[in-house]
């Protein structure tokens, strides 16, 4: 065991653990987080995504020692139900998601690739998200989400329709 | 279901509770039982409204990422008349909602959106209502409007808190409650968003996998390395290989169930590979290779579901005969998410948070492997990933049960995604061989069908715990296999609805005709054999498979008769309603009328190194529940193989529609679910295990894949039954690549997935 500090979605945090222990049980069972899920635990779907250094990364197969004084964000990190961030107000609009635990990996693989490049072009989207996997195959609707966050076009508190 | 479909058994049984016209040991019986369950039939099993008019709903169907709990929040705010956000919808928690046995089937609209169950109990609450102001009041009843969560009579109006507020209906569902017109809706029938979504985007929501309970600790199982071998290790040997570890609590072993439990979740996980069993080995596999040939060696349960009696007669007649195998793989479910459960199992009670389909199942077969009585376990429905079926969900509830009970504490388990791949019941492998007559003008004389498909187990209904892996490893049966040959003359009036019969067919057993095509003459077979995997419902379980056998023959039997493929389906289908999905999708996918293939192709160009072509295919979706065909569009690389589908052109006519983007939604993620299977997927196994353990070894494609562009035409038949939905998109779609692939290449892919070598193969085939 050893203890780690770092930040997680603008919040320092220490855990004491073993250091090998991959950083998807840190933030799951020490942190009590949601956002990031157990898929594979191999690196192959993205359900287990977190940025990292502007970095989309796989938690289940980082150990926690490797991004010890990092700065960590998880889909928590970015925005609330009540105040979503752009990007998960797109995938609202889009209304791009079917059991929706993929997202992870699709929304925070994209916001990396966004941030990193804003105006992406079709084929960029295509290559970022060549490593994510949705089994309910909400594509067509999360590639939308993404174009839509990307073109600048997300009109936060809107689309708030009918529902209630 | 391979030989009767569900919805089938659940009319033929007279809907609301489920006693058996099968035999006992008819495969699937308990699947079918548990569609249904045993709801409430009082207005209070329902719903209850609170004093300051919040209502909080019950329902034994819950969300499993295909948008219910939206659809049914619409639905009581709709036939109750109150708006959406006074709604709390409580799902699947046992002895608090109704027993609906499980989400499954595409059942959830047939049971609660009709003149039954939720549906009824909001509309007799509503009358309730309305009766009770007008006893207040005085003012006769039809002079009342009710709606917004009041009644309203003139200018005055009480509020559903104020007329019932706390207290019970106490009244029973009302069969003569008036429903409400789908023409009056304002509720329903809007593409209401998914009221879960912010949740779910802000990584806020709460999945099986993030349930934490006070004291929790974690557990890992550790499965047969092969199939059917047996632990030969005694518990100390086993226990001593890990007993040192940090975090160890204590190795757990009963029978062949084998699994360990740790302070911390990476602790059990090192402790589980490192953990040392003697396995004995189960008995070799059947060799992949030959294994559907080896499927029609076995003993086998046959059943007919039609036979004219005269079929080898008209064929002896017929003009010309085309004959066809068709062959389709295990698929698994193949969830993102492996699955995960919580049990917190005491001496005499016992809570387990699960993502079970049914909950009431779960808790009955899971106090039989805990030996306690089904009163004294409550099961929470946990929402896992995306299911299609009978994933990992049960089992692990099971395990983290297991576990729970013999360290007596709360005990989480999350399976590997290896534990899940290797050991799920998967959807079933089918050899289907037809024969099919024609006249000299084309058309069909004579419809021959017999198929073998494997099965193992299944849904655990309410006391089949062996229908699953952990229930057997601790040492419960499977439902026993029983082999029938020759099978009994087909009985009943339903038999058409069967998913072995295609839609071209009249499906005449006993007189009565309810199938939905023209063909009198038809003798559909089915032969189930022992599987060596464990099998059970897959989205469209088998209704897929033999839609890819059906609707491919019918395309070479247009290509036989020299007819456009549209044409010649409606020239054989008598249902409106499939004929107009049919005429829908050609149209809105410019369908050019032409015979397939695409003949004008080779002119021209000896070797064109793309070539393109379009195929449509259709279903009704257990012979009575959802109306969808398909158009698709596909290039296909004649050098490599690789098929590019372009476009998958969907009509659907579910009834009437309670969320157009929901059921959009369904209705796309099943295309492209089902473009996966058709192209990509194949459980496969070497002679002692399953070898397809994770997304390297089971392929699918990516969200960055190139996609087809999806077009959606949704027909809202408002007068008919609300069905489901769900399921059909995907039962067409290999059928529809298959044949788009024929018309651009004169290829005929008659097994699933379509890889490029088999194309390839197929190309050298057919050039021989």
């Amino acid at each position: 065991m050893a203890n780690f500090t770092f930040r997680v979605n603008n919040r320092g945090v220490s855990v004491d653990v073993d250091p090998a222990t991959p950083l998807l049980y840190v933030l799951a069972d020490e942190l009590s987080l949601n956002g990031p899920k157990f898929g594979c635990g191999l690196g192959q779907c993205g359900a287990c995504t977190v940025i990292v250094k502007g970095q989309a990364i796989r938690s289940c197969i980082t150990p926690v020692k490797t991004v010890a004084g990092g700065e960590i964000t998880t889909l928590e990190g970015l925005g609330t139900p009540d105040k979503p961030h752009p990007i998960q107000q797109a995938f609202i609009d889009e209304q791009a998601a079917q059991c929706g635990f993929c997202l992870s990996g699709v929304i925070l693989t994209a916001k990396a690739l966004v941030d990193r490049t804003p105006k992406p072009t079709d084929d960029q989207i295509q290559q970022a998200l060549s490593n994510v996997l949705c089994r309910c195959f909400a594509h067509q609707r999360m590639i939308a989400a993404v174009k839509r966050y990307a073109s600048g076009s997300v009109r936060l508190q809107a689309d708030r329709e009918v529902a209630r | 279901m391979n030989t009767i479909s569900r919805r089938e058994v659940l009319k033929r049984t007279g809907a609301l509770v489920v006693s058996f016209a099968l035999t006992p040991s008819d495969i699937f019986g308990q699947a079918v039982a548990s569609l249904v369950g045993n709801p409430s039939k009082e207005v209070d099993g329902w719903l209850s409204i609170a004093a300051d008019g919040t209502v909080t709903a019950f329902t034994g169907k819950c969300e499993l990422g295909h948008g219910l709990y939206t659809a049914q929040t619409q639905l009581v705010a709709e036939e109750l008349g109150v708006p959406m956000d006074r709604i709390k919808l409580i799902q699947c928690v046992t002895g608090t909602t109704p027993d609906q046995g499980v989400t499954s089937g595409a059942q959830s609209h047939p049971q609660n959106f009709n003149h039954a169950n939720l549906a009824l109990a909001a509309a007799t609450a509503r009358e309730t209502l309305v009766q009770m102001a007008s006893t207040h009041w005085g003012v006769p009843a039809d002079r009342l409007t009710p709606g917004n969560g009041v009644v309203r009579h003139q200018e005055r109006t009480i509020s559903y808190g104020e007329l019932i507020g706390g207290k019970k209906f106490s009244i029973a569902l009302n069969p003569n409650a008036k429903r409400k017109s789908p023409r009056e809706w304002t509720i329903l029938g809007n593409p209401i968003k998914r009221l879960d979504l912010p949740e779910i985007v802000a990584g806020r929501f709460e999945y099986a996998h993030n349930v934490r309970v006070p004291g929790m600790v974690h557990g890992r199982v550790v499965r047969p390395p092969t199939v059917g071998a047996t632990v030969a290790s005694s518990v100390s040997d086993i226990e001593s290989s890990v007993n040192a570890m940090p975090g160890f609590i204590k190795v757990v072993v009963k029978k062949d169930f084998v699994g360990v439990v740790c302070e911390k979740q990476w602790q059990a996980v090192q402790a589980a590979n490192q953990l040392k069993v003697q396995w004995k080995p189960g008995p070799t596999l059947p060799a992949q290779a030959s294994f559907y040939d080896h499927m029609r060696t076995l003993p086998s349960r046959d059943t007919y579901l039609v036979d004219s009696k005269d079929v080898d007669a008209t064929l002896a007649k017929a003009a010309q005969v085309v004959r066809s195998t068709y062959l389709h793989p295990y698929h698994m479910h193949g969830s993102i998410g492996a699955s995960c459960a919580v049990a917190d199992v005491k001496a005499d009670s016992a809570t387990l948070w699960s993502p079970t389909q049914g909950v009431y199942p779960q808790r009955d077969s899971c106090a039989m492997l805990l030996g306690m009585k089904p009163q004294q376990v409550k099961v929470i429905y946990a929402r896992g990933s995306g299911c299609y079926g009978i994933n990992g969900a049960d089992t692990v509830s099971y395990d983290a049960a297991l576990l729970s009970q013999a360290v007596g504490r709360p005990v989480r388990v999350q399976l590997s995604r290896k534990d899940e791949m290797a050991n799920e019941n998967f959807g079933l492998a089918f050899v289907v061989d037809q024969r099919v007559g024609l006249d000299a003008a084309g058309n069909i004389m004579a419809w021959d069908y017999e198929s073998w498909s494997p099965t193992r187990g299944g849904r655990p209904g309410y006391a089949q715990p062996g229908n699953q892996i952990t229930g057997y490893l601790a040492g419960f049966q499977p439902v026993p296999f029983a082999p029938r040959t020759p099978a009994p003359p087909p009985t009943g009036p339903l038999a058409n609805g069967s998913n072995v019969v295609p839609s071209y067919v009249t499906g005449t057993v006993d007189g009565a005709a309810g199938g939905t095509g023209t063909v009198k003459c038809e003798r559909m077979l089915s032969r189930i054999v022992e599987s060596p995997f464990w099998t059970g419902p897959l989205r469209s379980p088998s209704r897929l498979q033999n839609t890819f056998a059906h609707e491919s023959m019918m395309d070479e039997l247009a290509a036989a008769a020299k007819a456009d493929p549209v044409e010649y389906r409606l020239r054989h289908l008598r249902d409106p309603r499939l004929r107009g999905v049919v005429q829908a999708a050609a149209k809105a996918a410019n369908w050019q009328t032409r015979p397939s293939p695409n003949r004008e192709l080779g002119t021209g160009t000896a070797n064109p190194v793309v070539a393109s072509g379009r195929g449509i295919a259709c279903v009704l979706y257990e012979g009575d529940n959802g109306y969808c065909a398909m158009a698709a569009e596909v290039d296909v690389r004649l050098d490599t193989g690789v098929v590019d589908v372009k476009r998958l052109v969907m009509a659907l006519d579910s009834g009437p529609i309670s969320n157009p983007d929901g059921l959009r939604n369904q209705a796309e993620g099943g295309a492209l679910h089902g473009m996966s299977r058709a192209l990509f997927e194949e459980v496969t196994w070497d002679n002692e295990k399953v070898t397809s353990v994770d997304w390297r070894t089971y392929r699918t494609f990516p969200v960055g894949f190139k996609i087809p562009k999806l077009e959606t035409v949704l027909i809202n038949t408002l007068e008919a039954e609300a069905c489901g939905a769900g399921e059909t998109s995907i039962t067409v779609t290999a059928a529809a690549i298959g044949n788009a692939i024929f018309d651009a290449t004169g290829l005929r892919l008659r097994q699933v997935p379509f890889s490029p070598e088999r194309i390839k193969q197929a190309g050298i085939d057919a050039r021989r």
